[in-house]
């Protein structure tokens, strides 16, 4: 590829147009000591050599251990058909189509994924889809918050740490209270929660299977909620939805959460999906894109962005939301995932989960030394408590050939001989009993 | 364009009509003929307190959201709910069932700053011209 500077004549001429004396002053902003000390790049080099180099870099990645860790992101198993079907170019070189309705296809797949959402959640109305969990679980609250005029926002700490991180990076500069409630024995502290819970509180938001595995049913606080006047909101797992009660059985207003394992494979930063669904009476302050069907002149069926006067660029600085974009290729590899799957597939999909993890539980259970946290039920995640620090633990069983789970002293005080372990149906039966096997060597030595 | 005589109104194509401390408003003929076929109103909600000029509500149409300002302040008493699922009701009827809000004024002083109904057809010939 060819890489062509600017000449040092017109770097001078753009420089002279903006009032600057050198680059360098483009960076003053900058405090010094924030900034690279050098940049270390060698002198050009051939394609070749490039590529060389980017490969061996990239076998330092351990790429062939049998993955046990979750923590909001699963290794699930993607049918060939995703790639190839969400691989054509129709869809993959399309950027966002800026005259949507000349995009039928598109606005077709999208809304069909809105209708695969709406399904899995049990509510009535879904957007294109929004970037990640997180930053679903942000939409959702600033929804709560303006559907309300309330400014009071109680969270239970079972929700991600990622997702409550952000969360509040994205509002640092609203006048927003925040109060997380704690978990006790693994599950939302209705005590607690209800203690807070007042006509300030403009929603409580509560996650399913929380961050520690287990599963919930906030029916009882969803009704304690609206007799408050306030919104019930759930992050959910969208693969425990095969089994689980919906956040629509259970009367949420608003349900997020992030769609990567519907189809979407694991890597570091993404790109992942975030999905947003809400009850009707809600759906004029759902934020972002939303694909209508209608019929032409012709009485042909036909898709249309529609309910476009709450978004920005009609509405302006008082739009529900500053998004604009979708993450529609992630959202086809999820709508692909899922029809591949069908509604029977997809339940037995989360019987595997359920099953294998319950396995898991107690072929660990065996272990000695370790302890399997039963306190609440589970889906396909679970905690245990073992007898030594679990990051130490968790290095031992990288050479072991093993990424056994996520150490929750990371995001919970106190909590470091825990250990978050995750079990797709991808796991085997003897991969189960390998990983016992190994930790019960690796405690040992 | 209908513009009847017993109101009050403001530049921005809102109507008041005023009995007592009390005010009934909402948006005029020829608003509503501008902004086409509405399609969602978002009303003020009762107890709220409104300021003169400052927005109260927000009326769609298919592609265009488009402010309504208070005409008079004071607080929101009723909100025309018939609008949330008939908004077609402004377009048929703008001074009567698409009324938006009642509004118990906190100063009756502010109606001078509005027009009457001779004041305001004069305003919107103006603008056709």
């Amino acid at each position: 590829m060819n890489y062509i500077p600017h000449t040092e004549l017109e770097k001078k001429q753009m420089l002279k147009v903006i009032g600057v004396s050198g680059v360098d002053d483009l960076f003053k902003h900058i405090p010094k000591q924030l900034r690279p000390k050098s940049f270390n790049i060698p002198e050009g080099k051939s394609e070749f050599e490039v590529v060389e180099y980017l490969k061996l870099l990239s076998r330092k990645n351990a790429t062939d251990l049998t993955d046990f860790v979750g923590g909001g992101f699963y290794d699930h198993y993607i049918p060939a058909a995703v790639d190839a079907l969400a691989g054509r170019s129709e869809f993959y070189t399309a950027y966002t189509p800026y005259q949507p309705e000349c995009s039928q296809g598109w606005l077709q797949a999208i809304y069909e994924y809105q209708t695969v959402i709406c399904e899995l959640t049990g509510l009535d109305v879904s957007n294109a889809s929004l970037y990640d969990g997180g930053t679903a679980l942000y939409e959702a609250a600033m929804m709560a918050i303006r559907l309300t005029g309330r400014k009071k926002i109680i969270v239970d700490s079972g929700v991600s740490l990622i997702y409550r991180t952000m969360l509040y990076a994205y509002t640092s500069n609203l006048s927003i209270e925040f109060v997380e409630t704690p978990v006790v024995h693994g599950q939302a502290c209705r005590e607690d929660i209800y203690k807070h819970l007042d006509d300030k509180s403009a929603a409580v938001i509560v996650q399913n299977p929380n961050f520690f595995g287990a599963v919930d049913d906030f029916s009882d606080i969803v009704e304690r909620v609206h007799k408050c006047g306030a919104l019930a909101i759930a992050s959910v797992y969208p693969v425990s939805l095969g089994m689980l009660k919906t956040p629509g059985e259970m009367g949420m207003d608003i349900a997020t959460g992030e769609g990567q394992s519907l189809g979407i494979p694991l890597s570091f930063g993404g790109p992942y999906l975030g999905f947003i669904a809400v009850k009707k009476e809600h759906m004029r302050q759902l934020p972002g894109r939303i694909v209508g069907a209608t019929v032409d002149k012709d009485n042909k069926r036909g898709f249309v962005l529609t309910l476009q006067a709450r978004e920005q660029h009609i509405r302006r600085e008082r739009a529900t939301s500053n998004i604009c974009s979708n993450e529609a290729l992630c959202a086809l590899r999820a709508l692909i995932y899922t029809s591949l799957l069908g509604k029977a597939g997809f339940a037995e999909l989360a019987r595997l989960n359920y099953q294998k993890a319950e396995f898991a539980k107690a072929t660990l259970d065996k272990v000695s030394g370790v302890k399997v946290k039963r306190s609440a039920p589970t889906f396909n995640e679970f905690t245990v408590c073992l007898p030594k620090n679990a990051d130490e633990v968790v290095c031992k069983m990288i050479n072991k050939g093993f990424a056994c789970g996520f150490p929750l002293g990371r995001f919970y005080k106190g909590l470091d001989n825990y250990l978050l372990v995750a079990v797709t149906e991808k796991r085997t039966k003897e991969e189960i009993v390998q990983f016992a096997n190994s930790l019960e060597a690796a405690l040992c030595s | 364009m209908i513009i009847p005589e017993d109101l009050l109104y403001t530049r921005e194509h809102e109507w008041a009509k005023i009995d007592g401390d009390r005010a009934i408003m909402g948006i005029t003929d020829f608003a509503q003929s501008s902004l086409g076929d509405i399609t969602f109103i978002d009303l003020p909600k009762p107890g709220a307190k409104v300021e003169q000029s400052k927005w109260c509500a927000t009326v769609e149409s298919v592609k265009a959201a488009s402010d309504v300002y208070a005409p008079l302040s004071g607080e929101v008493l009723k909100a025309n709910t018939e609008l949330t699922n008939h908004p077609e009701l402004v377009n048929k009827s703008a001074y009567e069932t698409g009324w938006f809000a009642e509004i118990k004024c906190s100063d009756l002083g502010e109606k001078n700053k509005l027009m009457n109904s001779a004041q305001y057809k004069e305003y919107v010939q103006g603008l056709s011209k």
